[in-house]
């Protein structure tokens, strides 16, 4: 008997919950699309910087954390917010100045693994460093964001997650601009495509790289403004990157679009398992669900959505 | 096609290079020189040292010895993009195109170091970036006139047949208008009729922009009829230079090519 209600809970109270109460089935899809914006743009800073130096940058989740830090901590020094987000994203900028000199420079033309795990080194010494420099205290984070639920025909939507959506938005707009339309952009899909190709045309590897690095910290930096509005700035926004790789391997490792997508795919996903299918498994589907999906991408299609299709020719 | 006729200056000296890798000697003592508007051919067996020589000059190898001189001046190492904006342009041996990108927009990465306006004029694609924009579109367009690809404007050059994709490769270096035009072995694996096309347009280039082209090939033919002067190569050294007919009645390069015992 107990087996035949947990078939019931797996296959049929969901569905009878989402036909009974389609607005509230909205509601969490809408819900988990908000919170997939903010997986897309953990997931970006990674994809920037695979496209352009081919590296697998595994301290983004750092990065995102090292930035939030540094941005909550001149707050608390009494610098306004505005003020606060330049000087952050000029220590980014830094950072990538001294990742191309200290880090990629002197591994260039590496295998990606030894990139890797320098990457991973960096990773724990930036998670050192935020730790001296700020404390490891859980610092709360507002930047006046409002956070009212609002109300769109019987439809409950959470004020900030809508904010958010709309930082993201308009980031993912711009960058689109400044890949596709200026010149840094075309500089920056040549150095992606081959490297030695690009230096024969005169475009320089150490500037794209740290242009890119700057990039992506200032990605890192808001994304970390959004995630520590919400949970708080502390060192587990690190394991916020972790969601992001299932987000790479659906959307694809190389696209920019496809990290977006993977992102609400994976935001979205997870909500509405947790919400519905939840009682039957006892909750924490949330936890593992994008892992789990990643898993099934990994066997049918590897590439991911938007990837490219890896094909060796030997 | 044997020139002399407007051939100029040396515009670029090399002075005894010497390259290792490791215990690898890859050009041991070579000098040579490339005068302005000539097509130089360097020739050799395999592994003589050939592409390494094209790889110093552009930068991508900094050899432990020996200077490089390129328009009056002297240098031991460059890096390749400084190359390029000194007028060096170059093809690759096996092809280094942006496989993800069209025809149109390889070429037009030939004229990045040649954009001059901030990017963001560019990101708002208008203004003065738009005017600049328009005009090296109409420079690109020319190139891809003259290479006859008009046909592959927009196809992604990942998807060409691998003569186009030499063409393509022209086409991307000479959208640099480089002085001193560098190709790797550009008619390697191209059918004869392929092979007519490329030396017709090796020759128009020279001509037509007085562009001085250093180029390594194997075809023997071809480089009897294109070259002005002929380097040879073995084993790191130069064994002969000299006019095409100079070379080929040189008892040395004939050994080379033969086989005739070395000393390993």
């Amino acid at each position: 008997m107990e087996f035949l209600d947990f078939l019931q809970a797996l296959f049929v109270t969901p569905f009878v919950m989402m036909w009974q109460n389609p607005e509230f089935l909205l509601e969490v899809v809408i819900g988990g699309l908000l919170t997939g914006v903010m997986y897309s743009l953990v997931a970006l800073g990674f994809v920037l910087i695979y496209k352009a130096s081919g590296v697998f940058n595994f301290a983004q989740g750092t990065m995102v954390l090292f930035a939030a830090l540094t941005f909550v901590g001149l707050l608390e020094h009494g610098v306004p917010v505005w003020a606060a987000f330049i000087l952050t994203a000029l220590v980014m900028i830094l950072l990538a100045f001294i990742i191309e000199r200290l880090v990629l420079r002197p591994l260039v033309n590496q295998e990606p693994i030894i990139l890797f795990m320098a990457t991973i080194g960096l990773s724990y010494l930036l998670d050192g460093f935020g730790e001296i420099a700020w404390g490891g205290d859980v610092h709360a984070l507002d930047i006046g964001i409002p956070k009212e639920p609002l109300v769109f025909g019987g439809v409950l939507v959470n004020e900030f997650d809508l904010c958010a959506a709309a930082i993201c938005g308009v980031l993912v707009a711009a960058l689109a601009v400044f890949f596709q339309k200026t010149s840094i952009g075309r500089a920056l899909r040549a150095v992606a495509d081959d490297h030695q190709a690009a230096q024969s045309v005169g475009i320089p590897l150490k500037t794209i790289w740290i242009i890119v690095w700057s990039v992506a910290g200032i990605v890192g930096l808001v994304a970390g403004i959004l995630w520590g509005s919400n949970l708080g700035v502390q060192f587990s926004l690190s394991l916020v990157a972790l969601k992001a790789l299932p987000v790479l391997i659906l959307g694809g490792l190389t696209s920019v679009p496809g990290a977006i997508v993977g992102g609400l795919i994976v935001g979205s996903g997870e909500k509405v398992a947790e919400v519905f299918w939840g009682p039957a498994t006892g909750g924490a589907i949330e936890d593992w669900f994008a892992y789990a999906l990643a898993l099934v991408f990994l066997l049918f299609r590897p590439q991911g959505l938007f990837g490219e299709r890896i094909i060796e020719r030997v | 096609m044997s020139g002399g006729k407007r051939i100029g200056e040396p515009i670029l000296e090399v002075r005894s290079i010497s390259l290792s890798f490791g215990g690898v000697r890859a050009l041991a003592e070579v000098s040579l020189e490339i005068r302005a508007h000539e097509v130089l051919a360097i020739i050799g067996p395999n592994g003589a040292g050939k592409t390494s020589m094209l790889n110093v000059i552009n930068g991508f190898y900094h050899p432990q010895e020996g200077t490089i001189t390129f328009k009056g001046r002297a240098r031991q190492r460059m890096r390749p993009h400084e190359a390029a904006a000194q007028g060096i342009a170059r093809t690759f041996q096996n092809v280094a195109l942006f496989r993800g990108m069209t025809t149109l927009d390889n070429i037009m990465t030939g004229r990045l170091l040649k954009m001059r306006r901030n990017f963001l004029w560019q990101a708002l694609h208008w203004g003065p970036a738009l005017t600049e924009e328009l005009e090296h579109r109409v420079f690109v367009e020319r190139i891809i006139d003259f290479l006859e690809i008009e046909a592959i404007r927009k196809t992604p050059v990942g998807q060409l047949p691998y003569g186009l994709q030499k063409r393509v490769e022209l086409g991307r270096a000479l959208a640099m208008e480089p002085e001193l035009l560098l190709l790797d072995e550009p008619m390697a694996g191209m059918n004869v009729e392929e092979k007519e096309d490329m030396s017709r347009f090796v020759l128009d280039v020279n001509d037509e922009f007085g562009t001085t082209i250093a180029l390594i090939e194997h075809d023997m033919g071809v480089v009897m009829d294109i070259s002005d002067r002929v380097v040879v190569l073995d084993y790191g050294r130069k064994i002969a230079d000299g006019t095409p007919g100079d070379v080929r009645a040189n008892a040395d390069v004939i050994d080379a090519y033969l086989g005739v015992a070395h000393d390993a």
